[in-house]
């Protein structure tokens, strides 16, 4: 099957000062249609530069990255949400830039209010949300895109445990009730393994694939299976032998 | 893998989860307190203006100046009653606040557009940035006798001047707003695929509203000196003006009347600026939860 984003021998390279930092090096990756999988790594892996390489922010060093003409959405590390427009409002701004009429507009993005349990909340403005609560409506705003592909970088890291486990569950829902492709970063082994197909793990400074784990755990899973514990123990290892080699 | 995905049955209880997490989580909002909180924002200002007059009087009563020069409140009060009561007054306080409201909108005009097409653009930053600023400290009296000689004694002179002096700072909010917009909120609205004018409509404008208030109500301090200033030197004869009437109350030697009228030119500027901005930005920020809540003191 053609993959839904084909990463190819990506590598990028910031200019500071004095010095070249090279973010990524050679890296490729397929993901597959409707595939959910997870991009692990500690600080300095270039986990947020490869998202915003796939969703166009910045330009390529050198490499290719074909998304087939796909729709590409990204959750941010904070909601993001513009401060000045409710609730409601954030989540139709994208459909406003596609040209949607008003009144579609509106009903869409209370449908997608409703999906992520913050139909009540339309009129509010951010400020009146909670941290986890602001994020939701950012994945709406995500999802109002109608992308085939949702890139999410590390959404739920500044989130409470208890809040985190939920927002699990609810992503968890909604992926698989669309045909969405998602590509979740994390640093958090658990998460990943709790959410993903398939972990791919990346190698710090500069970022490269050094390990793919395929998570078979049948769905709907519970962060505190055995199965998830397992698997994160292993991967766990993994990703430790990695930070070490930067160690003395 | 995609073809193999069942659809998972939300679990029943994750609704309600969520709905007491939500509960639990929403930041709690005061009610707001109107007349209390014009109450809490008026009596801070009365007070002041009572030390005002004490002290006023004060210097009056010590003798520094004969009252002829310098009469206390009581007579420039009354002073003030009775002009309030001629038609000339009213007719004088409408050409002024004409030519500020006229002379403000030209400014906004011209200030935003400045400041949009400057900010946008590295080069035009380069070139003019600095040379607006620089604008800004000039001050607008300066500009007097150049507008007399380009438009003669006549409200042209007036509006130019006003212009001049009011749109660099209108732009300089604008501009100073744009640079102060979080540079998330910007890759937020590219990702969401904001463009050209639909960016600058939907997210760069609106991000960079609070220093672009700040920058209008710099710039109204600005046209409203300067109008003060122009109708001082630029009098015409037929048209009253509140600028005017202080010049001819001082070649009359009317002091009450002079100081009658200078209360009047501060009272039009904190009106406007205390109803006029103050209620902007606080609509501004509470819209935005930048008032602290709950705050005391």
């Amino acid at each position: 099957m053609q993959p839904a984003i084909q990463i190819r021998d990506v590598s990028q390279t910031y200019h500071g000062g004095h010095s070249a930092i090279q973010a990524l090096d050679r890296v490729s990756l397929d993901v597959a249609p409707g595939e959910f999988v997870c991009l692990l790594g500690a600080s300095g892996c270039g986990k947020s530069t490869l998202l915003n390489l796939i969703v166009g922010l910045y330009e390529i060093t050198s490499g290719t990255i074909d998304v087939g003409g796909r729709r590409v959405a990204l959750v941010f590390q904070e909601p993001a949400l513009f401060p000045w427009l409710t609730v409601q409002k954030n989540v139709e701004l994208g459909m406003r830039f596609r040209g949607v009429p008003a009144a579609e507009r509106r009903q869409k993005a209370l449908e997608l209010l409703r999906l992520v349990h913050l139909d009540t909340f339309a009129e509010r403005r951010p400020h009146e949300l909670s941290g986890g609560m602001r994020q939701r409506v950012a994945i709406a705003r995500a999802l109002a895109q109608e992308a085939d592909v949702l890139l999410m970088d590390e959404p739920f890291g500044a989130l409470d445990a208890m809040t985190r486990d939920v927002l699990h569950d609810e992503l968890e829902a909604i992926w698989s009730r669309t045909a969405m492709t998602i590509v979740f970063v994390t640093h958090n082994v658990r998460e990943a393994v709790r959410l993903g197909d398939r972990v791919v793990l990346l190698s710090s400074r500069p970022g490269r694939v050094v390990a793919e784990f395929p998570i078979g755990i049948p769905r709907p899973r519970s962060a505190d299976s055995l199965a998830v514990a397992e698997s994160t123990a292993e991967i766990t290892e993994r990703l430790r032998e990695e930070v070490r080699r930067h160690g003395r | 893998m995609a073809a193999e995905r069942s659809p998972l049955a939300e679990p029943r209880s994750l609704g309600r989860e969520i709905e007491g997490l939500d509960a639990l989580d929403v930041p709690i909002v005061e009610p707001e307190r109107r007349w209390r909180a014009f109450w809490d924002a008026a009596w801070p200002k009365l007070a002041a203006a009572g030390f005002v007059l004490a002290l006023w009087e004060l210097t009056v009563l010590s003798g520094w100046r004969p009252d002829y020069v310098l009469p206390g409140p009581g007579r420039v009060l009354a002073e003030l009653s009775e002009l309030i009561g001629t038609a000339k007054f009213w007719v004088a306080v409408a050409t002024t606040l004409r030519r500020a409201a006229t002379g403000f909108a030209l400014a906004i005009a011209i200030g935003t557009a400045l400041g949009v097409v400057v900010s946008r653009s590295r080069v035009l930053r380069r070139a003019f940035g600095s040379f607006i600023t620089g604008l800004q400290s000039m001050p607008s009296i300066a500009w007097f006798p150049f507008a007399i000689l380009l438009f003669q004694l006549s409200e042209g002179a007036i509006l130019f001047v006003v212009v001049i002096g009011a749109s660099p700072s209108i732009a300089n909010g604008l501009i100073n707003g744009i640079d102060h917009i979080p540079p998330l909120l910007l890759r937020a609205g590219r990702v969401l695929g904001a463009r050209g004018f639909a960016s600058l409509r939907h997210v760069v404008l609106p991000a960079a509203l609070p220093g672009y208030v700040a920058g209008l109500k710099q710039g109204w301090a600005f046209s409203w000196r300067s109008l003060m200033a122009g109708e001082l030197l630029v009098i015409i004869e037929t048209r009253p003006a509140l600028g005017s009437q202080l010049q001819f109350a001082r070649e009359l030697s009317d002091a009450p009347g002079l100081l009658a009228l200078m209360l009047v030119v501060l009272l039009i500027g904190i009106l406007i600026d205390g109803l006029v901005f103050a209620a902007i930005e606080q609509r501004i920020r509470r819209r935005r939860g930048l008032v602290e809540v709950g705050a005391r003191g």
